[in-house]
């Protein structure tokens, strides 16, 4: 009687599969970091002549100056921190009343409605923002904040200097204030999540003990949940400096550093927007791509801090 | 499942292969590019060739024909015969129009007030301030100006019209063109930037107070004032297409290399002094000879038929001997008429 | 007992101070609720007067001239839905590895942050790359350029929704498909994906709502056309570009056009948004 050899079996069509499945996904997840890799070597390369060319200098000079080929990035920067600045500003605290709103006081009947209007709110592309904050802010903003102020503010004083702006609203306020709109349902969802995780007991001990309803907001859930809410807080930032079209209608676009809350400015997506297209010399469009860089790399650290303080994801 | 996939694969060819028309585009100045489209509106119904006309900047079509992303740039700023020779490019004169500047006052109409090139250099310099200036009132005696202070519009984006404005500010005005310069995007030392000529027009029709420079179509069409210009024979001509004419005629066109010409402080007593034509590039070797083609036949028909449209819209047709020369010229594009 | 008027007076202040709080917060629910309201209702006195079947029928016309905008939403869609297909098919597959294959290791850890950076990278610089990289070498402005550039917008969207949904799958499902003998990739293909798909709808769907109203990765790289076009080789109309070329000019026909336009996007984004969530929602109830 011959003994059959054993067959040693190869990788199973099942295994192949597997293999071949696996491999697929793999290079999916990267093609979208050749995808990031590319983006940020194409801006590097394309930025390279402008700071080579302006050195250290580049983003300290508000020059901005195409006759004579002198390009400073400190007009735009200082633009975009401020605006989003200015718009987390506005935002965080109207995030966090819309947070504890929903979560502590808003009648579950309509709590859904309300939710579901704030995400709204995210929705809306910019484009419709920069639309509306051009039509209807802008001169809603010069009719009954700017005017109404050059008449009752003495123009040399402290207070004149800082309302001081051409009365068409578009200028660095009432940009923040549409960011500060488009920002605030991103921040306010996050910060209803992280509400609702609070453990029961430790809200159910604070009323226990006969705080009030502001009280155990304030004393017990906010700083429970401070750490993740600042991270929500940075990825909120994230999104007021790279918005673009919302902002380009409204802020007013000169290159100057804004001397006053109502001055007009730009940002660097919104100098990006306008000028990329019809830069004419190299020079103009590498620095409009050093722009980029630095917008970039600014929304790149926001990004690492709001990780770091977020911790792992909020599945 | 046959006709499914039959409409795949119909879908699919005609989103890849081009269709048997030529559809061209170019890019560049907004000064005409409402003349441009109407051209191109037109045209559609006497061709099968679809031109599209996208306006951003007198900067940007002069960038984008350099990069061949497209079959013609426009500007309002003409290329130097130098340049010209190192990008490759032939130019020529499209049509002409005049840059007006256009202000917001309440009480004060088109036409009523008056401004030299020196003033316009103060305000746009920020030396003079506001309306009711004494050199403001000097030159229009019985105006009433409001004490508000002026606010400056000039342009967020790179500019043919600018680069008009600017020369004409740096000829007649020794501190502008000492401080500033001419070119088609300038280190502003006033004011707010709009975008494109309709920006400004629009920046200008929203303030109170203000005070620009467009495309005379745009000071039309936007529905704000417009102000008289001294020009160089110390008249005060209306902006209308006879007096870009007129200073479109007297103009050396055969002589100059690459048809260099500003219209800019023509004498002659009805001139407009900010007058301009607006260019036309195009590579004088063809990467796709058929867009080229397509190119010229459509110019040759808007020089042919498309006068009536230029008037209707304000724009002022070039002046007969000058589409010949120009058709002429065109020989010089590879697999041109 | 005795009537302490301290702490009488302090339990005054507590409750004064909470209600000025909880009128803190309702007031500052109001002032979304009311942008939302605003923004919905500018919309819509401005842009649904000029709705009608012109609209849909004729192309963006030259100023002063009778149009509507049938180029720039075919444009839209054509460039949306292309690149919406690539966003799935890679996002799709991007989160599965991160979900399914990524356990543990710390490269999952990279790549999931990288995702976020890329999410949230301002949607102008990846016009701009997509510009040097499609638009330069090729010597065109394209559609299919166009649709690039929103696939790199929505694929971080679509990647980032799938590795959420598919975590949510209990591994029991999982274990059930390897107990009886399923090789792996049959187990996410045939039981986890079609679990997920509620789920994964609902990423394409919010990725669709993000592009399509997106206007700066087009302004450089499918530029723009007024003529109704299919061809990925030229340049093409789209809505938010069309939108932001009208708004801001000095034309009163223009300026209408835009807002319906802005109409037409606002309405399709909230449809996608809301039609979205309903079925995530539906799919954690079931």
């Amino acid at each position: 009687m011959t003994v059959e050899p054993i067959e040693v079996a190869g990788p199973s069509r099942a295994a192949r599969q597997d293999a071949f499945f696996q491999a697929i996904c793999f290079s999916a997840a990267m093609v979208l970091m050749a995808t990031l890799a590319g983006l940020i070597i194409a801006l590097v390369i394309g930025g390279w002549p402008a700071l080579a060319h302006f050195g250290p200098k580049f983003f300290i000079s508000a020059a901005w100056d195409p006759v004579a080929e002198d390009y400073g990035a400190a007009g735009p920067i200082v633009g975009t921190l401020v605006t989003a600045g200015l718009a987390m500003a506005m935002a965080l605290p109207l995030a966090v009343g819309i947070a504890v709103f929903l979560v502590e006081f808003c009648p579950s009947v309509l709590a859904k409605y309300v939710s579901m209007a704030v995400e709204l709110l995210a929705g809306i592309p910019s484009i419709v923002y920069g639309m509306w904050g051009l039509f209807v802010l802008a001169p809603w903003f010069a009719l009954h904040v700017q005017l109404p102020l050059f008449y009752v503010v003495d123009p040399d004083s402290f207070l004149g200097h800082l309302f001081e702006g051409i009365p068409n609203g578009a200028n660095i306020f009432t940009a923040a204030m549409i960011l500060a709109i488009m920002v605030l349902p991103y921040i306010a969802t996050v910060l209803r999540e992280l509400l609702l995780s609070v453990p029961p007991h430790v809200r159910e001990a604070a009323y226990g003990m006969g705080c009030t309803p502001y009280e155990v907001v304030s004393r017990i859930m906010l700083p429970y949940i401070r750490r993740s809410a600042i991270g929500a807080v940075m990825l909120g930032l994230g999104r007021a400096l790279g918005e673009t079209m919302a902002v380009t209608f409204i802020i007013g676009n000169s290159h100057d550093f804004p001397r006053s809350l109502f001055a007009s400015g730009s940002t660097i997506s919104s100098t990006i927007a306008n000028e990329f297209a019809e830069a004419s010399s190299d020079l103009h469009v590498s620095a409009l791509l050093a722009l980029g860089l630095v917008l970039f790399v600014i929304t790149f650290a926001a990004l690492v801090g709001a990780r770091l303080l977020i911790g792992q994801e909020k599945a | 499942m046959f006709r499914r996939t039959a409409l795949a694969f119909g879908l699919g060819l005609a989103m890849i292969s081009p269709a048997a028309a030529e559809s061209f585009t170019g890019a560049g100045a907004s000064f005409p590019a409402s003349l441009y489209q109407a051209w191109a509106r037109e045209y559609a119904q006497a061709s099968t060739d679809q031109l599209n006309y996208q306006s951003i900047g007198s900067g940007g079509g002069v960038r984008q024909i350099i990069a061949h992303t497209v079959d013609f740039g426009a500007t309002d700023k003409p290329l130097k015969p130098g340049e010209l020779t190192r990008a490759g490019l032939v130019q020529f004169p499209a049509a002409i129009g005049g840059v007006v500047p256009v202000f917001n006052l309440p009480g004060i109409g088109p036409g009523q007030l008056r401004l030299t090139g020196a003033l316009l250099g103060d305000i746009f310099l920020g030396t003079i301030k506001r309306w009711n200036d004494p050199r403001i009132a000097a030159a229009n005696p019985g105006l009433k100006l409001p004490p508000f202070p002026i606010t400056v519009v000039h342009r967020a984006d790179g500019s043919g019209t600018t680069f008009l404005f600017t020369t004409y500010l740096a000829q007649t005005s020794p501190d502008w063109a000492r401080r500033v310069g001419a070119s088609d995007a300038v280190k502003w030392p006033a004011g707010i930037g709009g975008k494109g000529n309709d920006g400004v027009a629009a920046f200008v029709r929203q303030t109170y107070g203000s005070l620009g420079y467009v495309e005379y179509i745009y000071a039309r069409k936007g529905k704000v004032s417009y102000a008289l210009v001294r020009n160089a024979a110390g008249q005060y001509p209306a902006p209308a297409p006879d007096s870009f004419a007129a200073a479109a005629t007297a103009a050396p066109w055969g002589r100059a290399a690459g048809n260099y010409v500003l219209l800019l402080n023509q004498p002659g007593a009805g001139a407009w002094p900010i007058s301009g034509a607006t260019f036309i590039l195009m590579h004088r070797d063809q990467e796709r000879p058929e867009k080229g083609r397509a190119v010229l036949r459509f110019f040759d028909w808007a020089f042919a038929r498309g006068d009536a449209t230029a008037a209707r819209l304000s724009y002022v047709p070039l002046p007969v001997s000058l589409k010949a020369m120009v058709r002429r010229q065109w020989r010089a594009i590879g697999g041109g008429q | 007992m005795r009537f302490d008027r301290r702490l009488f007076d302090r339990h005054a202040r507590r409750k004064l101070v909470n209600y000025g709080f909880v009128g803190l917060t309702m007031a500052a629910t109001a002032v979304a609720v009311i942008a939302l309201l605003l923004i919905l209702w500018s919309l819509l006195a401005n842009g649904l007067g000029g709705v009608g079947l012109h609209i849909f029928t004729m192309d963006q016309p030259p100023p002063e001239m009778p149009g509507g905008l049938r180029n720039a939403i075919l444009g839209s869609l054509e460039m949306c839905v292309i690149g919406m297909v690539m966003a799935v098919v890679t996002g799709i597959l991007a989160g599965t590895w991160l979900a399914e294959y990524g356990e543990g290791k710390r490269l999952a850890e990279v790549v999931r942050f990288l995702n976020d950076v890329l999410l949230s990278a301002p949607s102008i610089l990846i016009g701009l790359f997509v510009y040097e990289l499609l638009v330069r070498p090729l010597h065109g402005f394209s559609a299919g350029a166009g649709a690039v550039a929103l696939a790199f917008v929505a694929t971080p969207v679509v990647t980032r929704t799938t590795e959420d949904i598919l975590r949510l799958q209990s591994n029991q499902l999982r274990e059930a498909g390897m107990a009886i003998g399923a090789g792996k990739s049959y187990v996410i293909r045939a039981i986890i994906w079609r679990a997920s798909r509620p789920g994964l709808v609902t990423g394409a769907l919010l990725g669709f709502a993000r592009i399509s109203g997106e206007t700066a990765p087009l302004l450089f790289t499918s530029l723009g056309n007024p003529n109704m076009s299919f061809a990925l080789t030229q340049p093409m109309g789209a809505l938010p570009t069309t939108i932001y070329q009208f708004a801001l000019s000095a034309f009163d026909d223009w300026r209408a056009l835009a807002w319906v336009g802005a109409l037409l996007i606002a309405m399709t984004v909230l449809a996608a948004n809301i039609i979205g969530r309903a079925l995530a929602r539906g799919s954690h109830h079931s």
